[in-house]
């Protein structure tokens, strides 16, 4: 075989020809780089004439460097491109091969929850604090002075008999597990009453707790449960404005068209008293049948009414000058409705398959 | 809670056209009496009056004695009349008695034998079922098809007798056969039944608040349902009563001591029915009424005064006056004066009751004045002077009697009865003489005998204190703007008598007088709920008030809301237990004595007698509920629980009332220092595996590593840092229990593996690892204080590693410290990344490797200064465990 001749212009065009069927026969990233070897390494005829070029004439050294210069740019161009292509399907196929199965289990560790009864405790206060409102706490064993006297129970009170309330032993010691969630109204209008009274500043505490009575656990009762409940204590407030806030609240947890309705009732630190309704929001009141309302169109969602003055008097806010409302719901007893919770056992058992179905937002 | 027969209830105010029992309930909750069950007919026909044709004896096999009866209960008789047979009829299908020819009847086998033929009797058929529920079904018996039954009272919920079938009249004997009421009417065979004997009553029950002891009655219930309606009301107590007289029976009240400054009896009306027939029956109409309201029907006598106080809301009592001597003397059980003490009492349920000095009773002088206990007043009366079934003289107290002082009786000795519930809820003062008057115009109607027209009436009670109020009051509180004349016209309504006082200048005021049914109405806050509700409740207005900017969530509020997602995120479920222990299972726990947590709140009624102590700890509860969880099949249980353990602590003498009735801050500070210490924990427990095993490799199991981290955890979500110290503390595994202090000292928790007994004795698996944190001292170490950033350091990372061999016993925290001490400023960050002990290192030995960041302020660090703090570790770790660079 003669050498080519970097002058030879069909001579390399054939050469280049011959190359570029090379390289586009590669069918891998192997036989690609075998054809380069074979058509651009350094025996490769194309490269044994372009080393002849500096021992051409003066005259010759230019047409051969253009002749060489053409071919070896077609030559890296078409090298490049066929790279190009076979690494791309290269990458396509390793892509595909390392496809895993999506579906398998891929926990590597157990998946948590919260309670439900404490996570929607903490979006009724979400509705409250974002109107300005404060969470107000206080201690679940509580003296008794907070939870029946400031409250205007009478000393002879049946509420304050043995039968609905966890004494705390001595029996003398003037010490209970809180009924109710109302005695912290009592600690935070205390708590606020400086602020009320020297710069205007009403109170609006919502006030979320373990709540203790002594009944025996079956699908609707519960010896230790939860209530929330609202005080708002300023000049000029009204029913009217207690049922504002209830409608309010019932439509940020029940959706836009949620109703409310108030029924006369008796509480010893309200007056007047009400029994809030909401009505069913599953039915709507219109299915005679409905599981939710007992197909009553109502569901009873609550306590509420005028803080009674003597309650006010007992936290040394003077009711002539201030008037307030509060109302008090069961948690327990709104997870069950709102979220067809049906036995009462299942929230307080501990088993972990109740809490879960809920995850970490309710 | 009282229930209201409709028809009863309709002759004090007429219920609106058509309304249905779920009308009335719904008119009656509109002015705030709730309902709480509506109950229909007791008896589902078809039951009807029943002439017994022919009755034949047949002893059974068994010796009992039955009547087969034929009996005609016209369109229900199983055969039509047919013509041309002459009222005879051939009985078909396949019963016993089929192919006999009777009169058009039924056939009906009946035990009882207080009847005759010709009688007419009331007949339940088949399809129809009694109270019980009974559902009757035609079926053969004592070699008969019986279809259907004779009914006696009892099966008919009409009255306790059972020694016979209800005779309505027996044409061929006295009327003394008959049942109550039904000589002379007109009585069909084939007549419905129901209605006839009152069977036909709808009732509702209802809830009366504490506040409105009147509805307790059908009268107040009809005032109430007039207000919610405005049909019109007439006052079932608007009785004609004589005036008191001399010369009646004597009663005398001796109470030097009431009860809070209230006398135990302010009025006692007690007057006397002679010669009244004890064996007379009560009509139908009252047994059914009785029977619809919840109560037993028994005899004329008690019968009557039941009706009378379920219809006008004032307890009676009859007394056997034979066995009375007088005067009546109305006392304490402790002694007074020349009163000795009275310790016990039979009441008429036949116990004896133990009485306490407080306890008011009724006495008669037998022994001398006041000396025998005839009652406990207003609770339940006497079995020596009760009315028997001979009782021909009858003695009727009507009586006012304090609240209070009842209230503490029926609680006292567990006897909340009838008469009880409303004298506790407050009875108008003025209405015994009206009752009594009722009762005798009832006894004397059905019983027969004379009333004495001596009239006993000692009478102190107090008229109703004036109440001034302004017209504007109620709409300033309501937010409604009620008119003068809204305001005065729901007060007349409800009872009061109203004065208006104009005035020129400021709106005008009332006096208020309420009426004596309405003790509750006290003040003027009490006149605004009566507008209120008689205005009805639907009608407010809703407005939301404008709540002056808050500061949102307190720290402790956030941090507990971080702390239990933070855990849940980690793979811990959230549960809640109760906080009820026994003392068991802190023995269980291997809690040692004079341990802070047996420092115990006690309950002084607990549910169970078993669980009388509050959790001093939440793992103490917490083991309950991963019980639960393993005993329904769970085998990876990793739990929390957020809540307050409790420690008495400092249970001292809490104040029960305070000056003026307000309380100061400093009486909240005193109140507050009394109360038991009660902080706020996060507890976890963690058992099985914490990586499940699976397709892609072998998991892990929960060890003691996990609890410390999730209480490093929570230590990270309270924003502090906590130290660990290796410290035995049960219930932990002595040698794998992490003590956690704040940076300055402070205590806040546990972490670690539970000792291997704890574990056995309360059946839990081996290995459970366990954590409890307080979160108060984490709370308060951080609140309001404020994060500083450091600039970030961007010169370069040196880094060198170091393997101490160190005695066995020293611990990995105090070799790091010490590194990071003695590299000073330049150390960036030092942590063990192996342990090994082994042959290599020799007994009682351990290898710890440690790698160090460094990294200077200001410069790259050279050789040199690496060099330099690498001697320094060694130096440090050398002299202060005697390690040896490896």
């Amino acid at each position: 075989m003669t050498d080519l001749s970097p002058l030879d212009a069909e001579g390399v065009s054939a050469a280049v020809e011959e190359a570029l069927a090379a390289f586009a026969a590669a069918s891998t990233l192997e036989d690609l780089k075998e054809a380069r070897l074979a058509h651009t390494g350094d025996k490769a005829p194309i490269s044994l004439a372009n080393r002849q070029i500096g021992g051409l004439d003066s005259a010759d050294k230019a047409a051969a460097g253009k002749n060489m210069g053409m071919a070896r740019g077609r030559l890296n161009k078409a090298l490049e491109s066929r790279q190009a292509e076979l690494e791309a399907e290269r990458d396509a196929r390793v892509l595909v091969e390392e496809a895993v199965d999506v579906t398998l289990p891929v926990e590597h560790a157990l998946v948590g929850a919260r309670h439900p009864l404490e996570t929607l405790q903490e979006s009724m206060c979400d509705v409250f604090v974002a109107m300005g409102w404060e969470v107000a706490e206080g201690p679940e064993l509580e003296a008794e002075w907070f939870n029946f006297d400031a409250l205007n129970f009478d000393p002879d009170h049946p509420a304050r008999e043995m039968q609905d309330t966890f004494f705390i032993d001595p029996p003398e010691s003037g010490l209970l597990l809180r009924t109710h969630t109302s005695p912290v109204q009592i600690r935070a209008a205390l708590a606020r009453k400086e602020a009320l009274e020297s710069e205007g500043r009403g109170i609006y505490v919502i006030c979320p707790g373990k709540t203790f009575r002594t009944d025996e656990l079956d699908a609707t009762h519960t010896p230790v449960f939860h209530q929330i409940e609202g005080l708002a204590i300023d000049k000029g407030l009204t029913m009217a404005h207690l049922k504002g806030t209830l409608d309010f609240f019932a439509r940020a947890m029940f959706g836009p068209d949620a109703v409310t309705r108030l029924r006369p009732s008796y509480f010893p630190f309200t007056e007047p008293s009400a029994e809030m309704d909401l009505r069913c929001f599953v039915c709507g009141g219109e299915d005679t049948s409905c599981r939710t309302c007992s197909g009553t169109g109502w569901i009873e969602w609550g306590g509420c009414g005028m803080t009674h003055p003597n309650v006010l008097r007992a936290a040394g806010i003077d009711p002539d000058e201030y008037t307030a409302f509060a109302f008090g719901m069961g948690v327990e007893r709104t997870l069950m409705f709102r979220h067809g919770v049906k036995d009462m056992r299942d929230m307080v058992e501990g088993d972990i398959r109740f809490s879960q179905q809920f995850g970490v937002e309710i | 809670m009282p229930k209201v027969p409709l028809s009863w209830l309709a002759e004090s105010v007429d219920l609106v056209d058509g309304s249905s029992a779920e009308d009335v309930a719904a008119a009656l909750a509109r002015v705030g009496l709730e309902e709480e069950g509506i109950e229909g007919p007791p008896v589902k026909g078809p039951l009807v009056v029943g002439r017994v044709l022919s009755l034949v004896k047949e002893t059974a096999s068994n010796g009992k004695t039955v009547n087969y009866c034929r009996v005609d209960v016209g369109e229900h008789n199983d055969e039509p009349i047919t013509e041309g047979y002459d009222n005879v009829g051939q009985v078909e299908g396949k019963g016993p008695d089929a192919g006999h020819f009777f009169t058009p009847s039924r056939g009906i086998v009946c035990g009882a034998h207080n009847f005759v033929e010709g009688d007419y009797v009331v007949v339940v058929l088949p399809g129809a079922e009694l109270p019980g529920p009974f559902p009757i079904s035609g079926r053969k018996t004592y070699g008969h098809w019986s279809d259907g039954m004779i009914c006696s009272a009892k099966e008919l919920g009409l009255g306790e007798e059972h020694d016979g079938i209800i005779v309505l009249q027996s044409p061929s004997r006295d009327a003394d056969a008959e049942f109550g009421g039904f000589g002379l009417a007109h009585l069909e065979p084939g007549q419905d039944a129901i209605e006839l004997l009152g069977l036909d009553e709808n009732t509702i029950e209802i809830n009366v608040t504490p506040d409105r002891g009147y509805s307790f009655s059908i009268r107040g219930v009809a005032r109430e349902y007039a207000h919610a309606t405005g049909q019109e009301f007439r006052d079932p107590a608007a009785l004609k009563t004589p005036e008191r007289t001399f010369g009646g029976f004597a009663v005398e009240i001796d109470d030097p001591e009431p009860v809070r400054g209230n006398v135990g009896a302010d009025r006692f009306v007690a007057r006397i029915v002679r010669g009244f027939d004890p064996t007379a029956p009560s009509p139908t109409w009252m047994k059914s009424r009785l029977t619809a309201s919840g109560m037993r029907p028994i005899s004329l006598a008690v019968d009557v005064t039941n009706y009378v106080m379920l219809e006008l809301g004032q307890p009676l009592h009859a007394y056997d006056l034979a066995k009375v001597t007088a005067p009546i003397v109305v006392r304490r059980a402790s002694a007074s004066g020349e009163l000795s003490a009275i310790s016990t009492l039979t009441t008429l349920d036949d116990a004896e009751r133990t009485l306490d000095g407080e306890d008011l009773l009724i006495c008669d002088s037998e022994g001398g004045r006041g000396a025998r206990a005839i009652g406990i007043a207003g609770v339940m009366g006497g079995a020596d002077t009760e009315v028997s079934d001979t009782t021909t003289d009858i003695l009727l107290e009507g009586a006012h009697f304090d609240p209070i002082t009842i209230a503490r009786s029926a609680r006292r000795h567990k006897l909340g009865s009838e008469a009880s519930r409303r004298f506790e809820r407050g009875v108008d003062t003025q209405l015994a003489p009206v009752a009594v008057q009722r009762a005798i115009d009832l006894l004397t109607k059905f019983g027969g005998g004379e009333v004495d027209h001596q009239v006993t009436d000692v009478n102190t009670t107090v008229a109703p204190t004036p109440i001034e109020m302004r017209v504007d009051f109620p709409g300033s509180i309501v937010g409604v703007e009620y008119t003068q004349a809204g305001v005065i016209g729901a007060l007349e309504q409800v009872g009061c008598t109203v004065k208006l006082f104009e005035a020129l200048s400021e709106p005008d005021s009332l006096t208020v007088t309420p009426p004596t049914w309405r003790p509750d109405l006290t003040d003027a806050i009490n006149l605004v709920e009566e507008v209120a509700r008689l205005h009805g409740f639907e009608n407010l207005p809703s407005v939301l008030p404008v709540a002056p900017p808050g500061h949102g969530y307190t720290h402790s509020q956030k941090v507990r809301k971080s702390v239990a997602r933070g855990l849940a995120d980690r793979g811990l479920t959230q549960v809640l237990t109760y906080p009820f222990i026994s003392e068991q299972r802190l023995d269980d726990m291997l809690i040692p004595d004079g341990d802070p947590r047996r420092d115990l709140v006690r309950l002084a009624n607990p549910l169970s007698a078993e669980l009388p102590l509050m959790r001093t700890s939440l793992i103490q509860t917490l083991v309950d509920a991963l019980k639960v969880n393993l005993g329904r099949g769970a085998q990876d249980v990793a739990i929390y629980e957020v809540g307050r353990a409790y420690q008495s602590g400092r249970i001292g003498d809490v104040p029960r009332s305070f000056s003026g009735n307000a309380i100061t801050p400093d009486d909240v500070e005193a109140l507050n220092e009394a109360l038991p210490m009660q902080r706020r924990r996060v507890a976890g427990l963690m058992t099985g595996q914490r990586t499940p095993s699976g397709w892609h490799g072998t998991g892990a199991a929960f060890d003691w590593t996990d609890a410390l981290a999730a209480a490093q955890a929570v230590a990270q979500m309270a924003g502090v840092t906590i130290v660990a110290a290796a410290e035995a503390h049960m219930p932990w595994h002595p040698g794998r229990c992490a003590t956690y202090r704040l940076e300055d000292g402070t205590f806040v928790g546990h972490a670690g593996e539970l000792h291997p007994k704890v574990l056995e004795t309360l059946g839990l698996p081996a290995r459970t690892v366990a954590f409890e944190m307080i979160l108060d001292p984490m709370v308060e170490f951080r609140e309001g204080q404020i994060t500083l950033a450091e600039a970030v350091n961007a010169q370069p990372l040196a880094k060198e590693d170091f393997a101490f061999v160190v005695a066995s016993n020293v611990a990995a925290g105090d070799l790091v410290a010490c590194v990071k001490r003695a590299g000073g400023d330049l150390i960036e960050d030092a942590r063990v990344f192996d342990v090994y002990a082994g042959e290599q290192v020799g007994e009682g030995k351990k290898s710890l490797a440690v790698a160090v960041r460094m990294r200077a302020a200001d410069k790259t660090l050279s050789a040199e200064d690496v060099l330099e703090v690498r001697k320094a570790i060694i130096a440090a770790a050398e002299g202060e465990f005697e390690a040896v660079l490896r």
